[in-house]
């Protein structure tokens, strides 16, 4: 191996990642006066939080009568029962702080006539339990993850959080299953740096680049998934993928479901508004899943519209034009850029589009990462937020709104609990040099590979296996021939081609780092979605069309080695935090 | 002496030549601004055909097409692909914007892609914007509010939550700044309208109690009346914002205050 320069530090906390999640919590760690430092392969206002547009979701009452119990229920039936009651009420009860707390540190939110928060309906949301719509969804304009990054990257400037901007993160440093730290790479000067740190929190997002049709960033690699893969930990329920109702078709680019929210509505080329036929009361506002689920049905009996009938027609052309002014701005501004379409005159032409990854690194309501070992242990030194992590709050399907609070109420979740744990007189302890070792090893291979196979053709390949085998609509054979083709893509690597060698912004490499952590998500994915053989929120198998809660009312947990997984479950928790609600039971799930 | 001449190692010499591999009758001629500092070599233009027949409508991917399929040791910073996360500034025929959202179609014959103006290169595309990154820390873009009730939200009134309309969707391309020939000759002192931009929007919010101390803040020689109103901001900015007219807005109060 190649002698690298390696530059060591202590902190007592390093931060992986610095979208909404990994900001909130550092601004809580600053703040508690914990040595914090806040790592990220881009600028922090580049992460793709920005790309969040439609809302922040909390019972603050400010459009009508509301109450965190209805949104805790909204967000358990949103799950299809798979998220866990006791995160979901954490989740839903410290909402309306967080959202006034984000409003404190500057959120410049859309208001109301009075003066408030601005909230508006969003798919899912009810009001006593599952009546009627609710407003419950605080928004800036429809830029509102945008706003909200921005601004809460003002507040870790205020409280002078240390950032390590532009360095890629390669892997977790453990000792005897406890974390110790993190390896990682700056991509400006090219050396390779050692945070030694009491806790690692990691706040990378998710890895929507698995597939190859995605609302997602190129940067949605699933960075910190792959870290805890590589450290021999599970990840959880990775079978359940969002795909967003209205993706613009051809291109990819999220149309906010704040469009359906403000009226907006879905029409076959039978000029058929058909959401009314499978969600008879929620109609246009069901949950994404159900929504997505529709659409599909629409094409594949042959009622979509365009040449190729493969996609449908969002209308706001109806709406009042102020309406489109003030409260979607950002998305006219998509639909012109990117569908030609004047939004005013015209349909969007929109498609169900890879969005969000529900499953990711397992935690409980504190942000501290789980493994099964027997039984559920905690791995100490190690938390998770934001998308990255499975707390489980948005089980197998998440709501639209409920991802940005979830980034800020865990965010502080983590930061808090950091703050419990760690104490004045705590030493940093000698980790093993293997741990740097195997790390190196691994990026000095890649970096040095002079194989056949250039990076961008195996992620095209892996991209196409995930389209086509894992998509809205899944079964047993297209599982199948899935769980054999994913690992084509992992098998190329051993004869991979990185054509630039130098250590300085090597984008190839990073690449292809990139490309090593998506395969190993894609392939847990993939294989973790063949074993569950039922039907539960995102995860639709024609040939189980129905929810086992006998069997499956069960988070997957699935390992990775090498190109072998190991999968066991656990079961989800039944019980809420505190009696000040009533855990819900399992029902028949309509909207 | 004086040296008017650029130093001898800044020189863009041609690079080399890419040419096309799949007999496409669509080539267009994209010319690219290379330099890795990790060699000891001039800056240079590569040159690569691409079939246009099978790439989609954006500058970007363009790129992407490069990267993917011919050359992927050039570097660039991409990341959402759809304007909102403000990495894939640069500049593209002479115009400052993002690759994403650019349209190809609209540049005329060869595509010259050079980074944005006037920043330190640190590889190929990639430029150091880390002195526009502290003088946006330097206006301290949060809110300073002595309302500490965590129970309710600050109220605002419709009106003035407009007047953050065309500031708070600033995201921080650096498009502008890069534009301006004031910034260009005094980057380190003057702020630039990117950063003056986001000073109006804390500047105007009515939330903020400081509004007297940030608008002195900024009053220096320097700072902020190294605007020339020459507009080039206005004019490059991708999100279609005006950086121009919010430092008008700032000497305006100064003024009048």
């Amino acid at each position: 191996m190649s002698e690298y320069k390696i530059i060591d530090h202590e902190y007592d906390v390093v931060v992986l990642g610095a979208g909404g999640a990994g900001l909130r919590a550092a601004v809580g760690l600053s703040e508690a006066g914990l040595k914090t430092a806040c790592i990220s392969k881009v600028f922090p206002t580049r992460s793709h939080t920005s790309a969040a547009q439609g809302g922040i979701s909390a019972a603050l009452g400010n459009m009508g009568e509301d109450d965190w119990r209805w949104h805790m229920y909204d967000t358990v039936k949103g799950s299809d029962w798979l998220g866990d009651q006791d995160c979901i009420e954490y989740l839903c009860k410290e909402a309306p702080r967080a959202v006034l707390e984000l409003e404190k540190y500057g959120v410049p939110f859309s208001r109301t006539k009075d003066g408030k928060i601005y909230q508006r309906p969003f798919g899912g949301m009810t009001k006593n339990y599952g009546n009627e719509t609710v407003q419950r969804t605080c928004a800036a304009a429809d830029r509102t993850g945008h706003a909200i990054l921005h601004t809460l990257y003002g507040q870790a400037l205020k409280h002078n959080t240390e950032f390590f901007i532009e360095y890629f993160a390669l892997d977790l440093l453990m000792k005897n299953g406890t974390c110790k730290g993190l390896i990682a790479w700056n991509l400006n000067d090219g050396t390779i740096h050692r945070f030694r740190s009491h806790i690692t929190i990691i706040a990378t997002g998710g890895y929507g680049k698995i597939y190859y049709s995605s609302t997602a960033a190129h940067t949605c690699t699933g960075d910190g998934n792959a870290m805890v893969l590589r450290a021999g930990l599970p990840l959880q329920d990775m079978e359940f993928v969002q795909f967003h109702p209205t993706g613009i078709y051809g291109h990819g680019t999220l149309i906010s479901e704040g469009v359906r929210g403000e009226g907006g509505f879905l029409v076959n080329s039978e000029g058929e508004r058909f959401m009314k036929r499978y969600a008879p009361k929620a109609k246009d506002l069901a949950s994404r899943d159900v929504v997505s689920r529709s659409i599909a049905i629409e094409i594949n009996e042959g009622r979509g519209v365009g040449k190729e009938k493969d996609h449908v027609h969002l209308h706001l052309d109806h709406l009042d034009p102020k309406v489109i002014e003030n409260r979607l701005p950002g998305i006219s501004e998509s639909s012109r850029l990117f569908a030609n379409v004047d939004v005013t005159k015209e349909p969007i032409p929109v498609v169900p589009t890879v969005h969000y990854n529900m499953g990711g690194i397992p935690t409980n309501y504190k942000a501290e990462v789980l493994t099964l070992h027997g039984s559920e242990q905690v791995i100490p030194g190690l938390m998770a937020i934001g998308e990255a992590a499975c707390v489980s709050v948005h089980g197998a399907n998440r709501l639209g709104s409920n991802s940005l609070i979830d980034l800020v109420v865990f965010g502080r979740a983590a930061a808090k609990r950091a703050a419990e744990i760690i104490k004045p007189e705590m030493k940093h302890e000698e980790i093993p040099q293997s741990e740097t070792d195997k790390c190196l090893d691994r990026f000095d291979k890649l970096r040095n590979s002079h194989g056949s196979n250039p990076t961008s053709e195996l992620r095209a390949s892996m991209q196409k296996t995930m389209q086509s085998k894992c998509a809205v609509f899944r079964t047993e054979k297209t599982l199948k021939e899935g769980v054999e083709e994913i690992r084509d893509p992992f098998k190329g690597m051993d004869s991979i081609s990185v054509k630039d060698k130098s250590l300085i912004f090597n984008t190839d490499l990073v690449e292809t780092l990139e490309f090593d952590n998506l395969i190993r998500q894609a392939i847990t994915t993939m294989d973790s979605a063949y074993n569950r053989k039922e039907s539960r929120g995102a995860h639709a198998r024609e040939d189980f069309p129905n929810r086992d809660d006998k069997k499956f009312m069960q988070h997957t947990l699935t390992w990775l080695n090498d190109t072998n997984t190991k999968i066991d479950y656990r079961p989800v928790n039944t019980s809420t935090l505190t009696n000040e609600v009533q855990y819900f039971p399992p029902q028949e799930r309509v909207y | 002496m004086v040296q008017i001449n650029l130093p001898p190692n800044s020189k863009v010499l041609q690079g080399d030549y890419y040419k096309d591999k799949t007999g496409s009758k669509n080539i267009r001629k994209v010319n690219i601004y290379r330099w890795d500092p990790s060699k000891n070599e001039n800056p240079r233009i590569d040159t690569y055909e691409v079939d246009m027949d099978n790439c989609s409508s954006k500058v970007l991917d363009i790129l992407n097409k490069i990267k993917n399929e011919i050359d992927p040791s050039i570097a660039y910073r991409r990341s959402c692909s759809h304007g909102v996360c403000g990495s894939c500034a640069m500049n593209m025929n002479g115009k400052n914007g993002l690759a994403c959202t650019k349209s190809h179609s609209e540049l005329e014959g060869d595509i010259n892609i050079y980074p944005l103006p006037h920043l330190k290169v640190l590889k190929d595309l990639i430029g150091d914007l880390s002195t526009l990154y502290k003088q946006y820390e330097s206006i301290e873009p949060w809110l300073k509010s002595s309302n500490k009730n965590n129970e309710t939200e600050n109220l605002q009134s419709i009106e003035d939550r407009e007047k953050l309309d065309g500031l708070y969707e600033c995201i921080m391309c650096a498009c502008c700044s890069t534009s301006c020939p004031s910034y260009w000759w005094n980057g380190e002192k003057y702020l630039g309208p990117a950063v003056l931009l986001q000073a109006y929007r804390w500047i105007i919010d009515s939330r903020d109690e400081e509004r007297k101390e940030r608008l002195q803040k900024v009053a220096d020689e320097l700072k902020l009346y190294r605007c020339h109103t020459i507009l080039n901001c206005t004019n490059a900015c991708p999100k279609d914002l005006n950086p121009a007219k919010a430092i008008a807005e700032i000497k305006k109060m100064l003024a009048t205050t």
